[in-house]
């Protein structure tokens, strides 16, 4: 394992810019609540470039208050991570790889380069512009060999190296101008030299060609070549819906236009009755027993009542009321105005508006009530 | 002669960047086509699918992803799952990952996608090295596209099934593709293997149900479904089915890489798309097939040994990462292997004494045998070491450290003795040979 440590010379002062604290702010959003410490790692990157390409103590105790922890922990990751520089660089920081696939395409050779123009490792050149350090597989191996250079515009590979092409990329850094990164070769990525073998053929994806149904499906889906882009207007493609659309619960409102993929996605069904009431299926309610006004033909409900208990109504009038088929004090109580129009009618002697003044109507239905609680004892 | 792979057979169109890498461009290359259709069968079916595909993790222990899918919960209970990517390739050798994030990411989202929903989890993570700086930026933007096209986030791809993805990044310590590590990184923590059992499938990332998956199993599952099993499991011997991509370096003609057929001799690989060895096919010395953790081959092994996982194994090598480097008669090979010691010395996360003492001690002994410094008994006593070290160790870091040297010594230990003959007889240790 290699063993780090924080610089014995350190700044003063030193605070993060507000960008850095913005940009670090991202990175806590990624995580869940409470994981904020998941962000260290991308943080201290943060955190080194704002500081120029290396990181103070200062900056590590910001992102330990910033994260919420302690301190030792944040010193703890920054001395375990080689990428993170402890000791200030050079404003070119070149980092050559020297692990083997690059050490069998000659990463000695830029070894000793680098040596001779900037010095030994980790050392800064004189004008400050460049230091050098060799590191472990950057991952790059089909392009060996190769370095990594970290500068204020970024981090850059530059690949299929000499000493020489290598020379030439840090006069160009020094003058100040930025040499394109990439192969040095004449080479695009990872292809192999003087044009690729592989992957040559035109219109690759007709030769493929196109996928109508998904093999060995079990469910039967239909693809939608057209449902990678749902924001793409329904209607403006054949046949294309967009999946997100719900289809209104009531189908009377739903426009005639299915498309059949909105089908073949369950949001529409077959039926256009659907929702819709149907006829015959509701069992016939029983009707509610409602009180007759009028027994014509005779108290054929029960023991009449005595109709004398309410006020107004004396032997004349119970008869008269008897008479024509009044015999309870329910029938009463369920007067509406029209009931006692026609009762009114029938006897001429309550037509001085005595069944409102007394208010058989009320006393009727309470004398109803207490029959009935009678009833049921 | 064997058979070459076809352009239209290869997953990644895109793999040397020399069309765009964008959303449009990918989709006319075919991703993103028929997800919703693939989520709609149900997880049961992709992991089945999967399984049947017999598709091995491309990480290096070749593992079958379906199975391993398959460890997870049934359930989501009251521990919400993950899926984590392992882009924190940093295999000495290995470049393979590198060209799949920043030529083809959407191939790689989608797969995120695919993976997670077989998994049941809502959220992926993709832990990309620190030193991918470029490419982590494309990452980040091509997920960015992923977002503003509905593929992914609310409702992914009209599914029904809300996914996420998060860039995450390291900061340069290969000990973190061991996968426990990458999770305790990625809690913010420094990179230390966790003991298992618990593995993460119980207990991961947050201590939640968690799945790590190589860049490559990942990114290769779409077209996989897409193209059907019948398709992917044309290409290779059973139990070793389907492409692959190949990172070659060292002493080729023309370093590349290749997406391939797995099963494919070596030397048809070298010679075909790497431009043949320099200097020949008669000036191989030996190669280490699959990235600097594997013990290297001489070259009678060489001259017919198959492209796999299983015929690797069977000469005591491995297929790895897949990650092919050549030397050619020119290399001091001692050196070589010496240089790869240092490398696991300086990674070792320094948890297990066995490794974090034995890789610095495996080193000083190499770097005496590189100049001839040594007794020819020492050499029996780096072997023992070197056993001493494997298999006692939390993680595999420890046999990784061991296993390049107990090939050199298995198939070059003459040349150490010689070595050390002719350091005491006062001659030149090694003389190069003419390129």
């Amino acid at each position: 394992m290699s063993s780090r440590r924080l610089a014995i010379r350190q700044p003063e002062t030193f605070a993060l810019s507000a960008k850095a604290k913005k940009d670090i702010a991202v990175w806590v959003k990624k995580y869940p609540k409470g994981r904020q410490r998941s962000a260290l790692i991308p943080a201290l990157w943060i955190a080194q470039k704002d500081a120029g390409g290396w990181l103070p103590e200062l900056a590590l105790r910001e992102l330990g208050d910033m994260l919420d922890m302690a301190y030792i922990r944040v010193y703890e990751v920054a001395t375990f991570y080689t990428m993170f520089n402890l000791e200030p660089v050079g404003m070119h920081f070149v980092q050559m790889c020297g692990t083997t696939p690059c050490w069998l395409r000659g990463s000695d050779e830029l070894k000793e380069m680098l040596t001779r123009k900037i010095g030994p490792q980790r050392s800064i050149s004189a004008d400050g512009k460049l230091s050098w350090l060799e590191v472990e597989c950057l991952g790059s191996c089909s392009n060996a060999p190769m370095v990594q250079i970290s500068n204020g515009d970024g981090d850059h590979y530059y690949e299929d190296l000499t000493a020489e092409t290598l020379e030439a990329v840090l006069d160009d850094l020094v003058a100040g101008k930025k040499p394109p990164q990439g192969p040095k070769n004449g080479r695009f990525s990872s292809e192999p030299i003087g044009g690729a073998m592989a992957l040559t053929t035109k219109n690759l994806s007709k030769a493929r060609g196109t996928m109508v149904k998904l093999p060995n499906a079990d469910k039967k889906v239909k693809i939608n070549y057209y449902e990678w882009d749902p924001k793409e207007k329904r209607g403006t493609r054949k046949g294309w819906v967009d999946p997100n659309r719900k289809a209104n619960p009531d189908p009377r409102k739903r426009s005639s236009n299915h498309g059949r993929d909105l089908i073949s996605a369950g949001l529409v069904d077959d039926d256009p009755h659907k929702g819709l009431p149907q006829r015959g299926t509701n069992p016939v309610r029983a009707k509610t027993a409602k009180p007759k006004v009028l027994y014509t033909d005779g108290a054929s409900d029960g023991v009449p009542d005595d109709l004398k208990f309410i006020k107004g109504i004396g032997p004349k009038f119970e008869k008269e009321l008897n008479s024509n088929g009044v015999y309870y004090f329910r029938q009463i109580g369920a007067w509406k105005a029209a009931d006692i129009k026609v009762v009114e009618d029938k006897i001429k002697s309550l037509a001085t508006g005595r069944v409102k003044r007394d208010d058989w109507v009320k006393q009727g239905k309470a004398l109803a009530k207490t029959a009935q609680k009678k009833g049921k004892a | 002669m064997v058979k070459l792979l076809e352009d239209k057979d290869r997953i990644f169109q895109n793999l040397y960047g020399l069309n765009d890498w964008s959303l449009d461009a990918a989709r006319d290359r075919g991703a993103w086509l028929g997800t919703a259709a693939m989520l709609a069968q149900g997880k049961d079916w992709l992991i089945d699918q999967t399984k049947a595909s017999g598709l091995r993790g491309r990480g290096g222990a070749g593992f079958p992803t379906g199975l391993k899918w398959s460890f997870m919960p049934k359930e989501v209970g009251n521990r919400p799952h993950y899926l984590v990517v392992n882009a924190d390739e940093s295999e000495p050798g290995s470049c393979k990952d590198r060209d799949i994030l920043r030529h083809d990411p959407h191939l790689l989202i989608e797969g995120c996608l695919v993976a997670s929903f077989a998994m049941q989890a809502h959220a992926c993570y993709i832990y990309v090295r620190g030193e991918y700086i470029q490419e982590r930026n494309r990452l980040e933007a091509a997920i960015k596209e992923a977002y503003a096209a509905g593929l992914v986030g609310k409702n992914a791809c009209g599914s029904g099934w809300d996914f996420d993805v998060y860039m995450h990044h390291g900061a340069g310590a290969y000990i973190c593709g061991e996968e426990t590590a990458l999770l305790e990184s990625l809690e913010g923590k420094k990179g230390q293997p966790r003991l298992k059992p618990p593995f993460p499938a119980g207990a991961g990332l947050y201590g939640c149900p968690t799945t790590v998956n190589n860049v490559e199993s990942i990114a290769v599952v779409p077209t996989i479904l897409r193209r059907g099993v019948d398709w992917w499991t044309q290409f290779g011997r059973d139990n070793n089915k389907g492409t692959k991509v190949f990172s070659i370096s060292g002493h080729v003609n023309k370093p590349c890489n290749i997406e391939e057929a797995l099963s494919i001799p070596m030397k048809t690989l070298l010679e075909e798309y790497a431009g043949g060895v320099r200097g020949g096919w008669d000036n191989l010395k030996c190669v280490i097939p699959g990235g600097s953790s594997v013990p290297l081959l001489p070259k009678e092994i060489c001259d017919t040994v198959l492209m796999d996982f299983d015929a690797l194994r069977e000469h005591q090598s491995g297929l790895g990462t897949a990650a092919v480097i050549v030397m050619d008669k020119s290399t001091d090979v001692i050196k070589a292997i010496a240089r790869l010691s240092y490398f696991y010395k300086h990674e070792s996360c320094g948890q297990c004494t066995p490794c974090r003492e034995g890789t610095g001690w495996m080193w000083r002994v190499m770097e005496r045998m590189v100049a001839g410094n040594a007794e020819t008994s020492e050499i029996d006593m780096l072997l023992e070491v070197t056993k001493q070290v494997e298999g006692h160790t939390i993680c595999a870091l420890g046999d990784a450290a061991a296993w390049p040297i107990q090939g050199l010594i298995r198939h070059f230990r003459h040349e150490i003795e010689e070595r050390i003959d002719n350091y005491r007889a006062n001659k030149p240790v090694f003389v190069q040979a003419a390129e």
